[in-house]
């Protein structure tokens, strides 16, 4: 503090362009709130300006009162030749990226729990499915699976380019703005605010401040990328920033609407008819291909060979099968919509597509899996390692079903039944859920310094959680096959043998099953949420682990 | 004017066409330049890359 440097610029401390910007920005976006919270025209537009016009006011304050309490001088962008990383907004979106899978999680047995005993929905609006189950998918991978993205992606960028993060609001902004979307979001679905576009909910509103948000964290990651120290950009960085462009292109594809008013809700979409539901389905799909694929590729290409202390076991075969991810993913959306209005050759060229992927996916498991090749003794002892490897294993599982399931005549039996949904649940509970656990016990103790504190918790979520999916699963397949041909069963004289009440009422006993496997899978991220807070709160600093780690492998 | 409609058209009409073999030729020059002998040290360093620490 003494230095004459801080001295001399303490004389001179001013805010940055960013600080004022943003807080004159947002003092002014706090009086349109107000405004649109007096003159809203339905309760629920009212309720999400005041969330607006309160979070900008705190906002303001809290870059006030960081300017304050900060010296004179940004932190430097190195401290003794070694990159001073910027770790706050990783960790704001690593305790976010628990919490909301704590939430979604729950609320997804809340509406397993319903489907098997209906009663359970209170006959109130808020707590119908409808309102429940689109909370549950964006709370699991908008909001855990984002968080986690978005927290491994600025720490990946800092520490393979050797450099800072760009920006110094900028990444705050980023992390706070994207939650406070989920927080309009989610509160929009239970108040019955939707544009009932499967996983593309949220209205215009909504949508206009995840463009901001999303085009930040676009320039946050692209400007990382320019100041990096090292010439070769790591192909973990290749698939997040796949992620990043191709979400910002989806989502702007896929949501012009025009609102009916500006200060109401509802909106209608540009898009009509038969080209809506292309839009819907090429935006649903790469939402599949590009946020739960590629974004965690790029975390299994990081914190794989780091835990295992293995190279990547083809750097080859990652940049041939991130192109050819890239390349095929994009018209794989039509098998979304066999057997439907839209014109048969563009249901086969999805059904095409969607079978040649295929091969880059399998192309991703194996560099995953072989990562391990010479470490193979260390998932006998390291369970976050093992959740990461079973995690691959699923992603190769999902990936061999999902192109068998868009083929038409197999799409027949399975689409609107729960197979799909069984197929969903092995992609987001077995591959992303379980890369993003190991991700997170990797990440936090790193971010805190600490050591975790205890692998045989980790053990427990991992059985625990593994049970749970293999319930879940296999309860949907049988569910599933058995409603699909009870469907099509039918009776010697050319009648539907079953009604389809009857197709419901066979189901009971799989959604029992389906909602026990997701009270395990829960009861896992409760321990793991238990475990990582007694790391950082409770836990050792990590001398021994951490000189450990710093340990090449060779 | 004319003629810029008409240059527009043959350009959006030869994309449109060569669009396949375009995405074709640069698939298999990341291919080549993935397999090329001469990049094996780069990217047996770049494989190491997570292992590095500062």
């Amino acid at each position: 503090m003494t230095s004459p440097s801080s001295v001399s610029k303490s004389i001179s401390k001013s805010m940055t362009m960013g600080e004022a910007g943003l807080a004159s920005g947002l003092a002014v976006f706090a009086f349109v709130s107000l405004l649109g919270m007096a003159m809203g025209h339905d309760a629920a537009f009212s309720f999400h300006a005041a969330l607006a016009c309160a979070a900008s006011l705190i906002s303001v304050v809290v870059i006030g009162n960081r300017y304050l309490d900060r010296p004179a001088e940004l932190p430097p962008a190195e401290i003794n030749g070694r990159p001073n990383y910027y770790l706050g907004p990783i960790k704001f979106a690593s305790a976010m990226a628990m919490f909301w899978g704590i939430a979604g999680f729950t609320v997804g047995l809340i509406i397993a729990m319903q489907l098997a005993w209906p009663a359970l929905n209170f006959d109130l609006p808020w707590t119908t499915f409808g309102r429940l189950r689109p909370l549950h998918t964006s709370a699991v991978i908008f909001a855990f699976g984002g968080n986690v993205l978005i927290a491994t992606s600025f720490y990946v960028v800092q520490k393979t380019c050797r450099t800072r993060l760009a920006g110094d609001l900028a990444p705050w902004f980023v992390v706070v703005g994207y939650n406070f979307f989920i927080l309009i979001a989610g509160t929009g679905y239970l108040l019955g605010v939707t544009q009932s576009k499967e996983y593309a909910e949220p209205e215009w509103y909504a949508d206009l401040w995840l463009t901001i948000v999303w085009v930040t964290y676009l320039l946050v990651f692209l400007m990382t990328l320019v100041k990096r120290k090292e010439p070769h950009i790591f192909v973990a960085n290749w698939f997040y920033l796949a992620f990043i462009i191709t979400i910002a292109v989806l989502h702007l594809g896929n949501n012009p609407a025009l609102p009916v008013s500006f200060l109401g809700s509802k909106s209608y979409i540009a898009w009509g008819g038969v080209q809506d539901a292309m839009f819907q389905w090429w935006y649903g799909h790469n939402a599949v291909g590009f946020f739960l694929t590629a974004g965690f590729l790029a975390i299994m290409y990081y914190f794989i060979p780091k835990r295992a202390e293995r190279p990547i076991y083809s750097y080859r075969l990652s940049i041939i099968h991130f192109w050819a991810l890239i390349f095929l993913y994009i018209w794989a959306g039509p098998h979304h919509l066999h057997y439907t209005a839209l014109p048969d050759w563009a249901q086969t060229l999805g059904m095409t597509f969607s079978i040649m992927l295929w091969m880059p996916s399998w192309g991703g498991m194996i560099n995953g899996l072989m990562t391990l090749s010479g470490a193979w003794d260390k998932l006998r002892t390291d369970p976050v390692l093992r959740m990461m490897v079973v995690s691959v294993a699923f992603y190769g599982m999902s990936t061999f079903e999902g192109p068998m399931m868009s083929i038409k005549v197999v799409n027949s039996l399975s689409h609107y039944t729960d197979w799909t949904i069984g197929h969903v649940h092995s992609g987001a509970l077995g591959w992303v859920g379980f890369v993003s656990f190991g991700a997170l016990y990797c990440l936090i103790p790193w971010l805190w310094n600490r050591q975790l504190y205890s692998l045989k918790l980790v053990n427990w979520h991992f059985w625990i959680s593994t049970i749970g999916i293999v319930l879940y699963i296999s309860a949907m397949w049988v569910s599933g096959i058995l409603q699909g041909l009870m469907w099509r069963a039918y009776t010697s004289l050319g009648f539907l043998e079953y009604s389809f009440i009857e197709s419901v009422e066979a189901m009971h006993p799989f959604y029992i099953i389906r909602a026990a496997g997701g009270a395990l899978f829960l009861a896992g991220a409760l321990i793991m949420a238990f475990n990582l807070w007694m790391t950082v709160n409770a836990g050792r600093a990590s001398e021994t682990e951490g000189a450990a780690a710093l340990q090449p492998a060779e | 004017m004319k003629a810029i409609i008409q240059v527009e058209n043959f350009a959006s009409s030869l994309v449109g066409t060569l669009w396949t073999p375009i995405f074709v030729g640069i698939f298999i020059a990341i291919v080549a330049y993935a397999l090329w002998p001469r990049n094996k040290s780069l990217f047996d360093a770049a494989a190491r890359m997570p292992l590095r620490e500062d």
